[in-house]
Formats: structure tokens, C-alpha cells, sequence
């Protein structure tokens, strides 16, 4: 299909400003008479405050004020393992117990020297193995596990179970999480290949560039908050009721956030943001919070580390039987997450594995504020499972990519837990181009071929992560000069993607892009609720509300010309800003008269009535405020079918150094199937930003503890190490399918999850394949854990250790 | 890269100006209403831009907090303030230094760039930044004007450098979001523009 935008590289409205410095983030802000706010954290991984004294430091000239728990929350913490905006009961070091404001920051830094916080020391444990222990310790008052809408209940294995699973044996206690399809036992028997064996995958932090820094202030009874987001009104939806304001008297304000990778998607995953707006609100001034890396490395969100068995069944021709997953998850000493059971899914997706098993148990440990990351679950998997399929197709004699091909998901199949069928999947199509560009019936050839201490290594992976949600709202307007302004919530964390949603409107308006402003960066621009820009959902998502809003919009236009010129709405056409009579182009209207028209006619026409019965209560208010001086077109999305997933795949050839440890990714081809193409730049950036994240989570990210006090070892990017521009390919070729979804008006579907997931899975295949198919069965493989294989030392570390070193 | 710049000389900088080095990452320096005992408030004479600003500098600030907090230069960012993520790559006479390990009263005979002072008074962008448009380069962006600076400081020293050259060149800045190879583009296309 002839699309005008669809599909074309455009210029966001934003680089320009991230290119000169202008596009201001939540520090960038001041305000007359702003002070300043700083944190007293908590310095142990476990305790309840038992009594804060803070008199000389609010006796401190230049101290304004002092901001607590008990502020915030007067009628009691809230039960459950969420972060809170501020504790007495801290289940991780760097939780932050206090807030001081004052005229400065040194003054603020000094009052909290001045405080003197009395804590009631409790146990802790950071690897969630030794909680499940008989006799562990448990990360939270009240016990090692949450169960949602119960409360905090403890979970332990005998110390022989614990020990069994260490060994490498399948876990034998009751799962808290299960869910099974098809005949397992049956298909086991049925096996010509069956892998079985545990597997380790680090947590670790978000990291973020831009620290989750805030300034707050109130005015007239409205409170402004200067912040950073991914899901610009999601996140001002839960924000206000944190905060305790009603939305209609709260201002989010976020033109630009510096990284959001799953943690700043919700109000409740960043609620450190209601410090200043509570401090503000008790002290009368703005208040401006800065947050340093150490604080942000403490509450930005990790990763769900796994601790796992599994047991995989591959039949004769390589077609994946079963699989059959345990996972211990840890739940972190906030936080949360589902990734475990995502895990489960993905593979039972991207193999369409004939039966599938999974056993489930989540449990915290007094480390980092856990959640949602990036493919969370998938992404974890897809680095232990594909040296796994390298195996099984070396055992087999089955060519590594001919085993995923006959294992791939296509249209017309079923995958997950939910056996739900896919909206479509062009994973054959993707393989083809990926493994032409890469050349791989020459590439593979050079596998495990050695040059002094260098070795090749080829590796394949897969991605997926499943994305399409609905129940959101679309607002768009035709002003009286004929402009259209699509209103977009989405969050602007990177992905373009609150402009290149907003092209679906543009496109049924056949409007050209000079022609639109996208409205967004502040709540008080009145945007409608979105999805939150998190899961790949955007792209799915919001094209579907701006093309729904932009119908009704043309809907409404049609209507107009029609009572205008005469005949039905039918009988007309829209091209270059002009509605017309479908038979005689000449008799028509500009998009400006339809507009002044519309306004003129007001009611239905202006948003004053007749608004659709779903619209959710954020888009009311967006929608009440507009009224009456544009033609407005306004649109729920309805629920749709079945499941949009983004799939990737990547082929990379790596040369190890098996004297060092260290490799090169020589070469990397990174292929998405993501439905129609949307933004072609955008497209790329995302493949080439997830094979980065790839990278490091297959040979780098992890955090540590220290087992003795258990304080955090990895406190910024230093001891966290992601992937720099030297350990990343010189250059990533990517590409894509380009075929369009059904269930998106304009083909799309999500692409930030799998791109990420199909490195993680190539280079771990890479790494096994240049060590002679040598499992590690952990993610990452760290140039200690290369060497030690190589030199056939036995790593003295404890078997699937968390959150510590590890063999 | 500076490579003339490390963590030792910035720390002896610190040691030679009467103040407490911190590594605690806290902007304690932000502030010239608070100044340890002892120490001399001066208003000093710094070059940032083309333009000779004065400025109230204390003895212990970093040239990422003068910028920021003094000059209203916000373009710098902060993303760790600890020399560890490039966000606050600045030139100072022509090299790229980390804006966050630099002490203030170190460059005072300096000449500082920002990623302000890169475009034209008729708002043509310099070329790295119409090259990074282009190629579509950052992504968040906080990063990006640490990455900019970078390119510029090495397109000066070497105006046609090869795709590896050009990756050694930023290899002092991470990007979380992992834009690199959209970065490296619009390093190599900014070459060609000139």
C-alpha cells in the first residue's frame, strides 16, 4: 500500500533540541525560590526505623524542612513489596528513609549528617536460594513472599531440597506458579534428544542516563511537577494519586526523559518523584531533587535474576517436544515482577514447543528494587535456550538454523500459556533475509575454526515479547487555521514513537507533517490516556487510537461538507487540505473552512457531547477542556484479537580469545519482523539499541553484593559494567520484514523487547559455539567464567549463586 | 577521550584548591552560598563559547556545575558526575574533557565549548549536529550532547577518520540507550558534510 507517511523517515520535532542542548529534562528546570532536597537512604539491606531525630537540623539556618514516612503516609505504609516514596521499614541499602530541604545542597547534605535515624537491624539475604533454605533469613518483615491480595507469606524448602537444586537436580518443592500444555511425559518418551540441567541469570540495573531527578512546586492549588517518564499521561494518571492530588488539579510536566527501559513506565515504579512535591506541598517553595547515580543505581529498577531447571526434549528432525521449566525468581527487596512465567511463554512461542511445563516461585532477597526490564523474562531465556538448541542440533545432526526454522512460530499458529493465535508472524521470511545478509551457508562454515588463540564463533538467536494493548484513547483537533494537532500522551523516552504514532493520523487526513503539531510534554496540554510506553506496546497501541481519532475526525468533516454542499457523507473525499465531492473535485471545502465550521456548529462537532461512553476518565478531562474551539475527533479503542507479537532474529560471528576470555563480535545481523514499517530510522535504532542491551546481558551486566554486610558492590556503570561502543560491533546490519499486521489500521506491531532478546541468544550460541558447544548455562558469561572453562579450573563459587560471583 | 585528564590530576586539582574532594556524586559544588571554612570565594574570568563570562566560582566546583548551575548552560548533562559516562563532555581547548572532573578554577585560562556554542548565530547547525539529525542519531538524548562534543574534539584532530578511529574517538561516552552504531553513522556522515 501507497503510503504518504507510513513507512518514511521524517524529522522528529525533538532532535533538534537534543542536538543543541535546548530540550530541557526534569533538572534542567528552576524555579524562583527553589530549594533544594536531599536523601537520607537507608545504609543496611534490612531494618525498621525505630526513631528519627531531626531537631538540630531543622534548627540549621538555611533548613526548610525534614520529610518522612509518617508524612507521607499518615494512616500507615502500604502492605506489599512496591517501592515506597519514602519507609520506615527498608528491605534494600539506598532505600530512601528521609528527605531534608534547604537552601542548598550542601546545607541539605549537612542537616542530614545531623539527623540521627535509630534502626532496629533485621536479617537479610541476598541470594533467594539461601531464604528458601529451612532457617533462612527473609528479605521482608513478615516473610520471603508476597502473595498478591493475601500479603506477605514465607516459603521455605527443606535444607536437602535447597541443596539437591544446587547440585543441578530438578526442584522438588511445590511451586507457588504453575502452567502445563499438552502431554509432557509423552513427549519426553518421544524425544530423540533430551538436555536437562540448571541455569543462572543475573539481576541487574536499569541505569538510565538521566538520573530520576524532580522539581515540584504548587500554585494556586495546582500542583506542577517537573519529572521523568516513559508514558507521559500513564504515568500522571497513577503520579496524582500518589501524590494525593486530583488529577484535574495535578501538572505533569516532561518534555524529555533520559532512558526509560521498563521503570519509569508507572507512577508506582518511580514514586520517588512525590518527595518533592510533598516537600513542596508541606514547606510552601519549589523544591528541586537531585538524584545521583549511586541513588539511582539503588532505586531504578533491576532485573528479575532466574535460578533454574530445565529439561528440554528435541524429536529426531530437531522439532522441539518439550520443555519443562522451574524457576526461582528473585523478587529483589522491592519490586517485582512476572518474568519467570514470561519465560515459559516465550519459549513455548518462539519453539512452538508441542507441550510445555512451568513451575514458578518468586522470592525476595535485600537486594535492588526489582521489575519490569526489557523483554523482561524473554529476554533472560532466549540466552540460556539457544546454546541449548545448538546442542540438541549437534546431537542430532541438524543444521543450528535449520533447527529453529522448523521450530519458528508463523501466521495461523498458537503459542504461550494462552495457546492465544497470533495476529500474525512472518518469522520464515525474517530468517530468510537475516540469514542472507549474513551469509550464513558461508559463515558457518567457519565455525570453531582457530587462528593462534583466537577462535570463531557463529551464533543464531530469536526474540519475542508479545504487545498489543487496548482500552486506550485517542484526541485529535483541526484547528481554524486548518492545522492538525494530534495529542499524544506517549511518553518521549527515545523511540520517536510519540511522533511516528501520531503519523497515523496525518496519514487518514492525508495531512502533510508540516502541517501537524504533535501535542505532548506537559499534562495541562490536555493528551488522552495512552498505553503505557512499555512491552513494545506503542507502536501497536497508538497507531490504532490516533487513526481511530483521526476517522472519527474525518468522519465528522465529511458530515460537515455534506450539510454544507449537499448529498451524504459518503459522497466525499479529502486531498491537499481540501474536503470535495467524490464526483466533482472543485465543490468542496479547505480544511480550515470545514474546521471554523465545525466550531460554529459546536455540540458533537467540538467535543461538547456525544463522546464515546468508554472514554476513560484522564481523556474526559483532556476532552472537557478542549471543548468548543476545535473540530475535534476523539476515539476508544476497543479490545482487539488475538496476540501482536515482535519477533527478531540475529546471526553474529564472534572471534574469542581463549588466552584473555575477551571477544570480538566481528559481524552481527539483526532482522525484526514487526508488521508494516512505520519509521524506518526509529526501526533501526531500536535493533541496534537492543543488540547493545543483547550484548550486555549475554556478557556483562550484573550487580554484587557483599554476602558479609550486604551492601551493593555495583553502585554506578564503573562496577556495573554496560556495553561500550568498544564492546559493541563497529557496525550492526539490520533489517526487516515489512509485512503488515491485520489487527493494526496501519500493519504495525512492537519491536523494543525481541531486539534485544535475539543478540542476548545470538551471542550466548556464539560464545558456546567457539568453546566447542561448552554450556555455562548463565547469562552473562564473563570473561572470568571463558577463562576458568578453558583452563579447567573449578570455580570454587557457590552453584547458582545470586547477586555474587558465580562459576 | 582526554587523555590528559585523569582521575589523579582531578583529585590533585581538588587537593591544591583547599577543598575535600567528594565521591559521593552529590552536586555539593552547585551552590556558591556554601563554602567550606577556609576557603576563598573568587570571582573569576572564563572563556565558555566565544564569550569571557565572570563568574562566582567556588574553590572545590566542578567546570559541569559553573556551566550548569551558574551559566544556565544546561546543554552539559550530568549523568553519574563521577568521570564514569561522558553525558558532560565539554571542549576545553579543543580536547573533550569530562565536564564533571574538571575543576573550574583549572580552566579559567581556558577556552571552553559546550554543545551551545556549536551552532551558527543564523541557526545553521554545526555539521556533527546536522549529521546527527540526519542519521537520526541520539535517541533519549541525554547523552547526545556528551557525544557530540566528542565528535566534534575528534573531527578536529582528525577530520576524515575511519569508522574504528571514529569508535575509539567517542568510546568515553556510554549510551544506555545503545544508539552506537547511529552515533558512528553520524560521526562518518558529518566527516563528508565538513
Amino acid at each position: 500500500m501507497a503510503y504518504m507517511h507510513i513507512g518514511k523517515n521524517f524529522v522528529p520535532p525533538d532532535v533538534n533540541g537534543k542536538v543543541t542542548g535546548r530540550i530541557k529534562y526534569a533538572e534542567d528546570y528552576s524555579r524562583e525560590g527553589m530549594v533544594y532536597a536531599r536523601l537520607l537512604t537507608s545504609p543496611i539491606p534490612h531494618a525498621r526505623v525505630v526513631n528519627i531525630d531531626a531537631s538540630e537540623a531543622l534548627a540549621m539556618d538555611g533548613v526548610f524542612g525534614v520529610l518522612t514516612a509518617d508524612d507521607v503516609y499518615p494512616d500507615g505504609e502500604p502492605q506489599g513489596t512496591g517501592l515506597k516514596v519514602l519507609t520506615n521499614e527498608p528491605t534494600l541499602v539506598g532505600e530512601p528513609i528521609l528527605a531534608v530541604a534547604a537552601i542548598d545542597e550542601k546545607t541539605a547534605e549537612t542537616a542530614i549528617t545531623k539527623i540521627t535515624v535509630t534502626f532496629e537491624r533485621l536479617p537479610f539475604v541476598l541470594d533467594p536460594l539461601d531464604s528458601l533454605a529451612e532457617g533462612g533469613a527473609d528479605a521482608y518483615t513478615g516473610g520471603n513472599t508476597y502473595v498478591f491480595r493475601q500479603g506477605f507469606a514465607e516459603e521455605k524448602w527443606s535444607q536437602d531440597q535447597v541443596a539437591s537444586f544446587r547440585a543441578g537436580n530438578e526442584p522438588t518443592a511445590e511451586p507457588q506458579q504453575t502452567f502445563a500444555y499438552g502431554d509432557l511425559d509423552a513427549a519426553l518418551a518421544a524425544s530423540a534428544f533430551v538436555y536437562e540441567g540448571t541455569f543462572t541469570t543475573a539481576g541487574y540495573p536499569h541505569q538510565s542516563m538521566e538520573p530520576r531527578s524532580a522539581m515540584a512546586y504548587w500554585e494556586n492549588g495546582k500542583l506542577y511537577l517537573h519529572g521523568t517518564s516513559q508514558s507521559l499521561s500513564a504515568l500522571a494518571d497513577g503520579m496524582a494519586s500518589i501524590v494525593g492530588v486530583p488529577q484535574e488539579d495535578f501538572v505533569f510536566i516532561n518534555e524529555a526523559t533520559g532512558g526509560g527501559f521498563g521503570q519509569r513506565a508507572r507512577a508506582n515504579s518511580i514514586p520517588s518523584m512525590a518527595i518533592p512535591a510533598k516537600m513542596s506541598q508541606k514547606i510552601n517553595r519549589p523544591v528541586m531533587m537531585r538524584i545521583t547515580r549511586d541513588e539511582e543505581t539503588a532505586i531504578g529498577g533491576a532485573r528479575q535474576g532466574f535460578q533454574g531447571w530445565i529439561k528440554v526434549g528435541f524429536k529426531a528432525d530437531g522439532t522441539m517436544a518439550a520443555a519443562d521449566l522451574y524457576i526461582v525468581s528473585d523478587n529483589g527487596g522491592k519490586g517485582g515482577g512476572g518474568d519467570a512465567y514470561s519465560a515459559a511463554d516465550g519459549i513455548s512461542v518462539l519453539y512452538q514447543t508441542e507441550a510445555v511445563r512451568f513451575r514458578g516461585t518468586s522470592i525476595g532477597s535485600n537486594t535492588g528494587h526489582r521489575g519490569a526490564q526489557r523483554g523482561p523474562g524473554q529476554n533472560q531465556i532466549a540466552a540460556i535456550i539457544s546454546p541449548i538448541l545448538d546442542k540438541a542440533a549437534e546431537e542430532l545432526g541438524v543444521d543450528r538454523m535449520k533447527i529453529r526454522e522448523i521450530n519458528t512460530p508463523q501466521t495461523g499458529d498458537v503459542g504461550g500459556a494462552q495457546r492465544q493465535p497470533f495476529t500474525s508472524a512472518y518469522m520464515p521470511e525474517a530468517f530468510k533475509i537475516a540469514s542472507e545478509k549474513f551469509n550464513y551457508a558461508e559463515r558457518i562454515t567457519r565455525s570453531r575454526q582457530r587462528n593462534g588463540s583466537k577462535v570463531t564463533g557463529i551464533g543464531i538467536g530469536q526474540g519475542y515479547h508479545n504487545a498489543g494493548r487496548s482500552g486506550m484513547d485517542g484526541i485529535v483537533r483541526l484547528t481554524a487555521d486548518g492545522r492538525l494537532k494530534v495529542h499524544n500522551g506517549v511518553g518521549n523516552l527515545g523511540t520517536y514513537s510519540y511522533a511516528s504514532t501520531s503519523r497515523a493520523a496525518a496519514e487518514v487526513l492525508q495531512m502533510p507533517w508540516e502541517r501537524v503539531d504533535v501535542v505532548t510534554g506537559r499534562t495541562d496540554r490536555n493528551l488522552p490516556i495512552t498505553s503505557p510506553q512499555d512491552g513494545s506496546n506503542s507502536i501497536f497501541t497508538n497507531t490504532r487510537t490516533n487513526y481511530g481519532a483521526a476517522m472519527d475526525l474525518l468522519g465528522k468533516m465529511k458530515e460537515i461538507a455534506a450539510m454544507e454542499l449537499g448529498g451524504d457523507a459518503a459522497d466525499y473525499d479529502i486531498g491537499d487540505e481540501r474536503v470535495f465531492k467524490s464526483s466533482d473535485k472543485n465543490a468542496g471545502m479547505t480544511f480550515a473552512q470545514i474546521a471554523q465550521k465545525g466550531i460554529e456548529l459546536g455540540g458533537k462537532f467540538t467535543g461538547e457531547s456525544d463522546l464515546p461512553e468508554e472514554l476513560n476518565d484522564f481523556t474526559k478531562i483532556s476532552v472537557t477542556r478542549l471543548a468548543g474551539d476545535s473540530l475535534m475527533g476523539i476515539f476508544h479503542d476497543p479490545k482487539h484479537n488475538d496476540n501482536p507479537p515482535g519477533f527478531t532474529v540475529t546471526f553474529t560471528e564472534i572471534e574469542m580469545d581463549v588466552e584473555t576470555g575477551k571477544y570480538d563480535i566481528v559481524d552481527m545481523v539483526t532482522v525484526g519482523d514487526c508488521g508494516t514499517v512505520v519509521h524506518p530510522q526509529g526501526l533501526k535504532n531500536q535493533l541496534v539499541g537492543g543488540a547493545v542491551w543483547g550484548i550486555g546481558l549475554a556478557g556483562y551486566e550484573r550487580h554484587l553484593y557483599d554476602p558479609q554486610n550486604g551492601l551493593p558492590a555495583s553502585t554506578g556503570y564503573w562496577q556495573s559494567k554496560i556495553p561500550t561502543m568498544m564492546d559493541t560491533p563497529a557496525k550492526i546490519q539490520t533489517g526487516w520484514v515489512d509485512l503488515p499486521d491485520p489487527e493494526n489500521p496501519v500493519g504495525a506491531r512492537g519491536i523494543g523487547e525481541p531486539a534485544m532478546g535475539a543478540v542476548a541468544a545470538a551471542v550466548a550460541s556464539a560464545i558456546s559455539d567457539s568453546l566447542d558447544g561448552h554450556l555455562f548455562n548463565s547469562a552473562p558469561v564473563t570473561a572470568d567464567m571463558i577463562i576458568n572453562h578453558v583452563a579447567g579450573v573449578t570455580s570454587d563459587a557457590v552453584p547458582l549463586a545470586q547477586n555474587n560471583f558465580r562459576g | 577521550m582526554n587523555l590528559n585528564l585523569t582521575r589523579r590530576r582531578f583529585i590533585k586539582g581538588v587537593i591544591a584548591s583547599g577543598a575535600a574532594a567528594t565521591t559521593t556524586g552529590v552536586w555539593v559544588a552547585a551552590n556558591g552560598a556554601a563554602r567550606p571554612a577556609g576557603a576563598v570565594e573568587r570571582m573569576i574570568r572564563i572563556n565558555v563559547n566565544g564569550q569571557v563570562r565572570t563568574v562566582d566560582v567556588a574553590p572545590q566546583e566542578t567546570l559541569a556545575s559553573t556551566l550548569r548551575y551558574k551559566l544556565g548552560l544546561t546543554g552539559t548533562k550530568l549523568g553519574c558526575n563521577r568521570g564514569e559516562c561522558g553525558a558532560c563532555t565539554v571542549l576545553v581547548d579543543d580536547v573533550p574533557s569530562y565536564a564533571c572532573s574538571v575543576l573550574t578554577h583549572s580552566v579559567k585560562n581556558g577556552r571552553i565549548e559546550t554543545v551551545e556554542g556549536l551552532e551558527s548565530a543564523d541557526g545553521t547547525l554545526h555539521p556533527v549536529q546536522q549529521a546527527f539529525v540526519e542519521e537520526l542519531s541520539p535517541q533519549c538524548g541525554y547523552c547526545t550532547p556528551g557525544q557530540i562534543m566528542a565528535a566534534v574534539g575528534l573531527l578536529r584532530e582528525n577530520p576524515n577518520p575511519t569508522r574504528e578511529e571514529a569508535r575509539m574517538g567517542l568510546s568515553g561516552n556510554i549510551c544506555r540507550c545503545g544508539s552506537y552504531d547511529s552515533y558512528l553513522d553520524g560521526v562518518m556522515r558529518a566527516a563528508q558534510i565538513g
